[in-house]
Order: structure tokens, then sequence, then C-alpha cells
């Protein structure tokens, strides 16, 4: 997996946080462009850092997981995403120094409006197990985008399961 | 000042054209008439020549404005043109009779004839609709007036009044779409408001691709849209005034999602969404002082609302019962009564202009179908069937509904589509690029 996807969501999620502190890791992060739609404001850049420090955003992206998938139209938990989750709120418990944005999405088996809601299920569920864990509620949003940001674009169950997520977006800062 | 509003005034000089009234034999008890019905029907063959320019400026528009009165009429499937090159007669003058033995040798039952002229940015176009087998004229003569650029909008005046006349039911020629223009490949989609009239034509965007812009709304007067929009960096409920441009963000509540606003009849309140906490819940915006009212309180996704054309009603989705169906309620919120029944996931509902049927998207077994059915749920049919219909809007005489219709895999794109209520018809609108959530205007004064 390559780590510009990974970076782009960061910069977006900075942005949309407009947070204060870009260079944490002193490191430029890629893309400065905001494909995800924030129209406004400035866009901070932080570097990912190295997966192999526990503290890096690399190594909660990849080696705790950002993500949990779903089965077709539900929002409850499978055994593996909570597995994925309690790592997730070990590390934020642990690095205090960020926020997230819990991303619902769905896949394109469903009508728009009703996979906004979908996604936002997903965003609140784990949002909810991230709380039931320790980490503070405030330090964490949620937004929903239905089905407007496959990551897989082919119209078969390989996609549309990778489609059904739950992204958990890292931006600096301890609040929002 | 709206977009409506300009060129409602620029039509605003219409008239019957005294010099006819006399000669106005039965007007519409005549025998050209098509019944509407849901049977199969064959098109009615039509002609309209070249209209006849009046003057220098006429010349410019005289032809086509012709073709799009042909382009409408055809475009409906309920009439079939008869092309020019086999046209017996020329009409050279408007106020001559018109050659009926001509037009009957060909076969054309209802022929359309007109004039037109231009001066500066004024356009002044007549028309007559003729019944050729019966011999006479079907109504009075009629003329628009407006600025050349309108010009269009005459033309489809002209065929809403030829369809009204044939059909007995009200037009939809002269009335504009709001959708969402879509650009980029499917995981980096950039979408934009954009209006254009009922067929493709005269696109105006009123956004830039800068944020997610979803499902947008005229409102009854057509001056302003409500959409949802990522604008702020969240989905958001969003007000536009088509005239300025300008936009206001509603209903604002921290930590919440708003979308899938709708307009009340009036114009004076909106039925949206609002998540909170994963929790989707229908609620009333009051335009005027801002008040905010639930309408439902349940832990299901309650969306996708739509009043009925008397504004006492919602009809809604909800998974209340385990999947998407459609229920009806007060527009005042409690109660509410299912009405979809039949197998699958029901949603998207929109109440026909007449009040008497539902539109829907319908999922089932791996298809999506747009269907009609009525209020209390029976005689439901489909209409349509592929890998992606979704998201019906009803013309402004309820006979025809267009639609999102998105291919599949990597490449897919989203196309506009309109069919008959009857089921036939379907065609796609031509747009400069992919669009889908098509919302149509009342037709425009």
């Amino acid at each position: 997996m390559t780590l510009f996807p990974k970076a782009f969501l960061i910069v977006a999620a900075l942005g949309l946080a407009a947070c204060n502190n870009p260079d944490r890791f002193g490191g430029a992060g890629g893309a400065g462009a905001d494909g995800l739609g924030n129209g406004t404001g400035f866009v901070d850049t932080t570097g990912l850092g190295d997966p192999n420090d526990p503290a890096s955003i690399a190594y909660f992206n990849q080696r705790v997981g950002d993500r949990v998938l779903f089965p077709v139209d539900q929002h409850t938990l499978t055994p593996e995403a909570r597995t994925i989750l309690a790592g997730q709120a070990q590390w934020l418990m642990s690095n205090g120094g960020y926020a997230v944005i819990v991303e619902g999405h769905a896949d394109e088996q469903g009508t728009r409006e009703y996979n906004l809601s979908l996604g936002a299920r997903r965003a609140a569920s784990v949002q909810s197990f991230l709380v039931s864990q320790g980490v503070p509620a405030n330090r964490i949003r949620t937004i929903s985008y239905g089905k407007e940001r496959p990551l897989e674009v082919c119209s078969e169950e390989a996609c549309y399961a990778k489609n059904r997520r739950a992204v958990t977006v890292l931006s600096v800062g301890s609040g929002v | 000042m709206s977009m409506f509003r300009i060129l409602g005034s620029a039509l605003a000089a219409f008239v019957l054209l005294g010099s006819v009234t006399a000669q106005m034999a039965k007007a519409q008890s005549g025998p050209l008439r098509i019944e509407i019905t849901e049977g199969v029907i064959e098109p009615l063959p039509f002609a309209v020549p070249d209209f006849v320019p009046e003057n220098g400026g006429g010349s410019e528009y005289a032809r086509d404005i012709a073709r799009v009165i042909a382009s409408d009429l055809a475009g409906t499937g309920l009439f079939r043109e008869i092309p020019q090159e086999a046209h017996i007669s020329r009409v050279t003058s408007f106020d001559s009779s018109i050659a009926y033995e001509d037009w009957k040798a060909i076969n054309a039952q209802a022929v359309i004839t007109g004039a037109v002229s231009a001066s500066g940015d004024r356009i002044v176009v007549k028309f007559r609709l003729f019944d050729v087998f019966s011999g006479q004229q079907l109504g009075e003569g009629l003329q628009f007036a407006g600025t050349t650029r309108s010009w269009r909008r005459m033309a489809h005046k002209v065929a809403d009044a030829a369809y009204s006349r044939i059909t007995g039911e009200g037009g939809y020629f002269d009335s504009r779409v709001v959708f969402v223009s879509e650009s980029g490949p499917k995981n980096q989609r950039l979408k934009r408001l954009a209006v254009m009239d009922y067929d493709g034509a005269n696109v105006q965007y009123l956004t830039d691709s800068s944020a997610i812009v979803l499902a947008p709304r005229f409102s009854p007067a057509g001056d302003r849209i409500l959409y949802t929009s990522y604008a702020t960096g969240f989905p958001r409920i969003t007000l536009m005034d088509v005239g300025s441009l300008a936009t206001q963000t509603l209903a604002e509540q921290p930590g919440t999602m708003t979308f899938a606003p709708r307009f009340s009849p009036d114009g004076r309140r909106v039925v949206f969404s609002l998540e909170r906490g994963g929790n989707s819940d229908l609620y009333m915006l009051d335009l005027g002082s801002g008040g905010l009212t639930q309408l439902t309180n349940a832990p299901s996704i309650e969306t996708a609302p739509d009043f009925s054309p008397d504004g006492s009603q919602i009809v809604f989705e909800s998974d209340r019962s385990g999947t998407q169906q459609l229920y009806i309620m007060s527009a005042s919120g409690g109660e509410a009564r299912r009405i979809s029944g039949g197998k699958g996931r029901y949603g998207t509902p929109v109440w026909s202009p007449r009040g008497d049927l539902v539109a829907f998207t319908k999922q089932n077994e791996g298809r999506f179908h747009i269907g009609v059915m009525r209020t209390d749920g029976s005689e439901e049919r489909l209409l349509t069937a592929s890998f992606l219909d979704e998201g019906p809007t009803w013309s402004p005489n309820g006979r025809v509904i267009m639609f999102t219709r998105e291919s599949s895999g990597a490449g897919g794109s989203a196309a506009l589509f309109s069919v008959d209520i009857s089921g036939r018809n379907l065609r796609q609108i031509s747009t400069e690029g992919a669009a889908s959530d098509p919302a149509w205007s009342p037709l425009l004064p």
C-alpha cells in the first residue's frame, strides 16, 4: 500500500480541523491540494513519520490500522473491527496530542441520502467504541461521506467490501 | 433578481391575437386529441414548417424555433414529426390559412405555423395550431414577446400550448432542472451545482467544484435552491439565492450532520434530516422564524422527505422495519403509515404534482428501479431497471420522471434519463458531462 493516499487524507483532515501545529514531525508532507472538498482556509502539512516509531502517524495508519470494515448495510462492529479499534484507542490514549475525525463510508449499492445516514451510523459506532475504551469524546468528530468517496472503483463485492469502511483520521491537536 | 423573474417579465407580454379570434371554430372539443392512457399508442404525426420571418431580425430564429418545437413534441413519444423534406406546401404568410389537402396528403394530423420578428434584443413569436383532418384551427393563435436571449423559452411555450391542446394536459417544456454536474474519476469525483432547460440546453453553473454538493431542490417559485454542501467541511443544508448565488447554511448545530432538505409547497419551511450520534431523524425548519421542530424520534434512519402538494403530509423513507421502506405522516409529525409493501428496499419518495402518485427508487435482487405507486401503496409499477437508477423527480405536469442512471465499474459515470410514467419513452438527457441528482422546476411563468 502506498503512503500517498494516507498523506493525502492527513493533509485534508488537518485542513478541516484548522489546527496550528503543522510541523510536529518537522517533515514536509506531500500533496498540497485539498481534494476532499474543503474549499476554505489554508492547508496544514505534517510528516507521517517513520512507521517503526510507535508515536508516528504512519505507525497508527499501518501497524495499528486506521480503518475498520462493515458487512452490507450494517454498522455493528465485527470482532476484527473491535480488535483494531481497541488498538486505536490504546494508541490515542498514549498519544494525547492528536484529535481524530472518523469518516464513515458506504458502498455504491444504496441511494445517496440513505448512504449518508449509513456512513454516519458507521462513524458513530467507531466513535462510541473509542469512547468506551477511554478516549475523551471531545477528541473525536465524525463525518459521513456516504457513497461519495469510494476507495475502490470496481462494481464487485471485492471493492464494495473495502468501501464499507470507517477511517480514523488523525489530526494534530488534543481536541476538536 | 432571480433568473426566473427576469425571464418571467420578458415573457409578460403574452397576448391573444385578436385578429384570429373571430376565425376560431370549435377549440378543444375537436377530433384532434391524444388520450394519454397506459396502453400502447401510435404517435400522432405532426408538421412544423420553419416559422415565417416577419423582418430581418426574425430570420435568424425562424428555423431554430420550429426545430425546438418539433424536438419538444417528438421527445414526448406521443408525437412523430413529418420531416420538412416531405412537406408539399410552403407556409409563406402567417395570416393566410393552410392548404389542408397538402398536409392531409402526407398524413400530417397537426400543423403548427408561426412567425417571428426581432429587433434589438426584443423578439415576438406567434403561432397557430391546425387540426388537418377536421380542417380547422385548434384553439386561438397566441403571441409571445420577450428578449432574444429567451427565444428557446418561447419555442417551449408554443410546444407547451400545442401539447396541452392536443392532450388536454398541462405542458412541461418551459421548465428548468437543477442538477449536479460531475467530473473526475470515481474515487475523486468533483461535483458542482448547475441548472439547465428541461432538455439539457442553456446550462449555467451555480457553484465551483471545491466542495461536494448533493441533491438540490428548487423552491416553488424557482428563485432559491436547497441542497447539501460540504463547503464547511461537513455536510450542511444550504440555501442559495439563484439570482445572486449567495448561500446560507441553515440549521447549524455543532456535532450534527444535516442533509436531504426539501421546501414546503409555500416555500416557507424546510423539511430535512438531522443526524446526531449516528441517528438520522426528520426536522422542520421555519425559514422566517428559524424555529426548528423535530418530526420523528426513532433510532432508525429517517430521510428523503417530500411534501404532498397541499403541504399537509410528508412522505419519507425509514428503515424502522429493518429495511428501507416508504411512510407517510402528517407534516406536523406523529404516527406514520407504511405504504410500500413489495419485495426489496424503497427509497427517495417524491410526491407527484397531482398528488395521486409517489415515485421512488427500488432496490431488489441487485437491480435498481424507478417506480410509481398510489399514495396508499397500491398499483406499484416499475418503470425502469438498471445497475443503478435513483432519485426520481416529476415533470411539472406529472407525466414524466427524470432520474439519475449510473453505469457500473471503474469507468462508471452518472447521466440523466427521463421516462414517461407509462414506462415508455426512456431517453437520456443530453448534458455536457456526467450529471446526477436532477430536480425539476415548476412550469415557468
